[in-house]
């Protein structure tokens, strides 16, 4: 392999320091006079060779931007105003375009969320994960893509020799995301940052790429800087743990001391942050919703997604759906509200059987069963003001206009612990966990019997999802409502359900109460969904791996 | 309130021409210093106090001809972008929403009348029907909204997909609910930049014709009848059909710069009050 151009300060065991780390950002209100807003405020941080380094926090904490500003790098219009960020014994915010060229992909690299949106879709995978070392010089092409094979091979990659010939999108997401990390890797860097490079996957996938990681940051003593707001999962792969809020430090420390004995509240929330006790009611003789033998295709019947699926869903209560991306839970939902007219089978609700088609239904059957979006910011209309999206249903169900609209649409704000003020608010005025309060409330608006929840907390912070669940529950209790909720978060379930359904390739593997379905003895999917999620406690990870059965699905 | 202050400068000087050109074209009849097709002078007569642009190729004051010019091109183009807007664009979003043989059918008969060219469809549609007022309007109409029919039946094909859409049809909200209510305000702003391009299109296409000889007829004055009467005097050195010209680009420049303006307050999502 050849020899590295640049001089490694081996002698000294410190890469990274960042002092009074400093971070605006330009907001352009309109028609206000553009101000400078401080995105991070006075961080200092300190990473020894070959440590990991995690940032936990919320969306907007700047986890992200403290991550990039060690390649001195501001994303979107951010700017490093104050402070230092010395790698290798050099001030590299001072470094100039010339010096910041030959440090990007040498020294540090960058492995992004997204690896299938961070992937030059035309180019052959082989072709991006060897460029950084050619163009930097560091390697001649063969020496790079020998090593990349041999990278491919440690990532446990399948066919590492040949994978290099694909494209992005002939491989699937956790494939790609453990490609990605071969590509930070190929370059040999001092630095790598992780940039939540497991939060878009599965969580039976999740685990595959956790555990390579780990192990290629053992063994090729790389250090890392690792972006994450699970704090289960980094409490798996980094030495120390740094807790980040709207841009100030919260709390440093060694990662067995975040997580057994946190010094600040605020680090105590994140931690404790999942337990919500429910207590599990008894099906009843009358299910409200009865899904019987249902098999649904996308392209008229030439893609099977769901495979005689039969659950039931009793007065005031939860079913929660389990599964990975790809086992068919959302089609589920879809063939429930006929968006996506079933092949076969039925679906009674309220002792009605509904017709299969969306345009054929009734608009009591319309109402009585209401949706929340996974995603709220699509879920409404982003030129409808509050005020008009929660009071549209009662307008059109129930022909409540005017004053009584107005009084029921605060009256309903008020049910969801939002204010007053926010009637005439637009949905880009509000924060992600507002937006989805605002979407309940439309549900509720309604008056629905059944309410379909469909991955309605996965897009939110933790902390900000559990006061969504907790608010779910206390409305289940005044309204009588049953809730069929869609999910791949377990701990979500525990806290939630009455009963659950695991899915897995479009079909129901496991059926049944709560304590029954999460009770041993497990099949081996149940097992593996359950061992793979993460839990905040060392050599997790090792533990799980090692139990295994299965393989996860979506590899 | 809008505030003044906060209007960019290209939208001043766009806004402030736009509203000559309207004072202009309104109240013609008052502004124009002589009549239409009243003979003041001789030929070609150069700029002067008694005809401030000069005189035309038959000696009429090529002022009053350019403010008369103004009302009927103006009109003419203005409605003929209206009936394109309306009829393109309630037919775009209904063919979006709709779908299946509503959809393929009206784009194909789209495609179809897309395949001939604008100009030589107009002319002969119009060498067979009576040159009147109503006649161009419909015609130039019709055939621009072919544009904006493939404009808005592509946004809103897009923001026909998104949850919100599907949540209102969750609802059971009909058909024209979601065009006017969830998809409009949505499509606002590609359709706003496109009016303004639409309507200086159409300015352009209806000289085009007045040019060739089967658009405004002559007496009546229109500024791309102007430039036709007048373009021999080019060679002789005599700017009487460029004034027309560049009237037209003026028009142009200005209606973009407003269109633009308004462009900006649309894609606000909070409501353009920051």
């Amino acid at each position: 392999m050849a020899k590295k151009t640049r001089t490694k300060p081996s002698s000294e065991g410190r890469l990274l320091e960042i002092r009074n780390l400093k971070i605006e950002a330009k907001v352009y209100p309109p028609g206000e006079t553009p101000r400078l807003v401080t995105i991070v405020d006075g961080v200092s941080l300190t990473l020894e060779r070959g440590k990991v380094l995690g940032l936990i926090g919320e969306s907007g904490a700047g986890k992200s931007t403290i991550g990039l500003s060690s390649m001195a790098y501001g994303r979107g219009g951010v700017q490093i105003t104050g402070g230092e960020v010395i790698l290798n014994g050099r001030d590299i915010l001072k470094a100039g375009k010339e010096g910041v060229r030959k440090l990007r992909g040498n020294e540090v690299c960058y492995v992004a969320q997204s690896a299938a949106a961070a992937f030059n879709p035309a180019h052959r995978l082989m072709d991006q994960v060897v460029e950084a070392s050619v163009l930097h010089g560091t390697a001649t092409r063969a020496e790079a893509e020998k090593r990349a094979k041999h990278l491919f091979r440690k990532l446990s990659l399948p066919n590492p020799d040949t994978i290099g010939e694909r494209y992005p999108h002939q491989v699937s997401g956790g494939q790609l995301q453990r490609v990605m990390t071969a590509m930070a890797l190929c370059s040999e860097p001092d630095l790598i940052v992780f940039d939540e490079p497991t939060t878009a996957l599965d969580v039976t996938t999740q685990i595959d790429v956790l555990a390579a990681i780990k192990d290629a940051i053992r063994d090729t003593g790389v250090a890392a800087l690792y972006i994450t707001h699970d704090l289960a999962v980094v409490a798996q792969v980094s030495d120390e743990i740094m807790v980040l809020r709207h841009g100030k430090l919260v709390e440093w420390g060694g990662t067995r001391q975040i997580i057994k004995e946190p010094r600040q509240e605020y680090t105590n929330a994140l931690v404790s942050v999942h337990h919500i006790e429910h207590e599990e009611h008894k099906p009843t003789a009358n299910p409200l919703l009865s899904v019987k033998n249902v098999t649904a295709a996308y392209g008229g019947g030439a893609v099977k997604v769901l495979k005689n699926v039969s659950v039931d869903i009793h007065p005031g209560q939860t079913l929660a759906v389990v599964g990975e991306s790809g086992s068919g839970k959302s089609t589920l939902a879809r063939a429930i509200t006929g968006l996506l007219p079933p092949e076969q089978g039925s679906i009674t609700f309220a002792g009605r059987t509904l017709s299969n088609a969306l345009k054929d239904r009734k608009r009591d059957d319309l109402r009585e069963l209401q949706m929340i979006y996974q995603m709220a910011d699509v879920a409404m209309n982003p030129r409808q003001t509050v005020g008009t999206i929660i009071g549209r249903p009662l307008e059109f169900y129930f022909g409540i206009k005017g004053a009584e609209r107005d009084r029921r649409v605060a009256e309903l704000l008020d049910k969801i612990e939002m204010g007053k003020g926010f009637v005439d608010r637009y949905p880009a005025e509000l924060s992600g966990g507002q937006k989805q309060r605002v979407c309940i409330a439309r549900s509720l608006a309604a008056k629905p019997k059944l309410i379909i929840c469909d991955e309605v907390t996965s897009a939110l912070d933790p902390l900000v999802a559990n006061g969504i669940l907790k608010l779910l529950l206390g409305l289940q209790k005044e309204e009588d409502v049953a809730y069929l909720f869609i999910t791949h978060d377990l701990a979500t379930v525990k806290s939630i359900a009455d009963s659950i359904a695991v899915m897995y390739r479009g079909e129901v593997v496991r059926y049944g109460s709560k304590s029954k379905v999460l009770a041993p003895p497990f099949d081996a999917y149940t097992d593996l969904l359950l061992s793979s999620v993460p839990e905040m406690e060392i050599g997790w990870l090792e533990k799980a791996i090692k139990g295994r059965r299965m393989e996860a699905g979506g590899n | 309130m809008l505030n003044l202050k906060l209007i960019p400068p290209g939208a001043l000087i766009g806004l402030f021409l736009c509203a000559v050109f309207l004072f202009v074209a309104v109240f013609a009849r008052w502004v124009a210093p002589y009549g239409l097709g009243e003979i003041v002078g001789g030929v070609w007569e150069p700029a002067s106090s008694k005809y401030l642009l000069g005189t035309d190729n038959l000696g009429r004051d090529l002022l009053s001809r350019m403010i008369y010019g103004a009302q009927t091109t103006i009109t003419i183009a203005a409605l003929a972008t209206a009936l394109s807007f309306t009829l393109g664009s309630i037919l775009g979003f209904a063919a979006a929403v709709i779908g299946g043989w509503f959809d393929t059918i009206m784009s194909r008969f789209v495609d179809l009348l897309m395949a001939i060219p604008t100009l030589i469809f107009g002319l002969v549609v119009l060498s067979v029907l009576p040159s009147t007022i109503l006649t161009l309007i419909l015609v130039m109409g019709l055939l621009d909204s072919t544009r904006v029919f493939r404009l808005s039946r592509a946004v809103a094909v897009d923001i026909n997909v998104m949850d919100y859409v599907e949540a209102a049809k969750l609802r059971g909200e009909g058909t024209g609910w979601i065009i006017f209510r969830e998809i409009l305000p949505n499509a606002l702003s590609p359709l706003v930049s496109e009016l303004g391009l639409r309507f200086i299109y159409a300015v352009l296409f209806l000289s085009a014709l007045s040019f060739l000889g089967l658009g405004v007829q002559p007496p009546a004055a229109d500024w791309g009848g102007m430039v036709k009467e007048n373009k021999e005097g080019i060679v002789f050195g005599i700017p009487a059909a460029l004034i027309p010209a560049g009237a037209i680009a003026a028009l142009a420049i200005s209606v973009n710069l407003v269109a633009d303006w308004i462009l900006n307050r649309t894609t606000s999502l909070k409501g353009g009050r920051g």
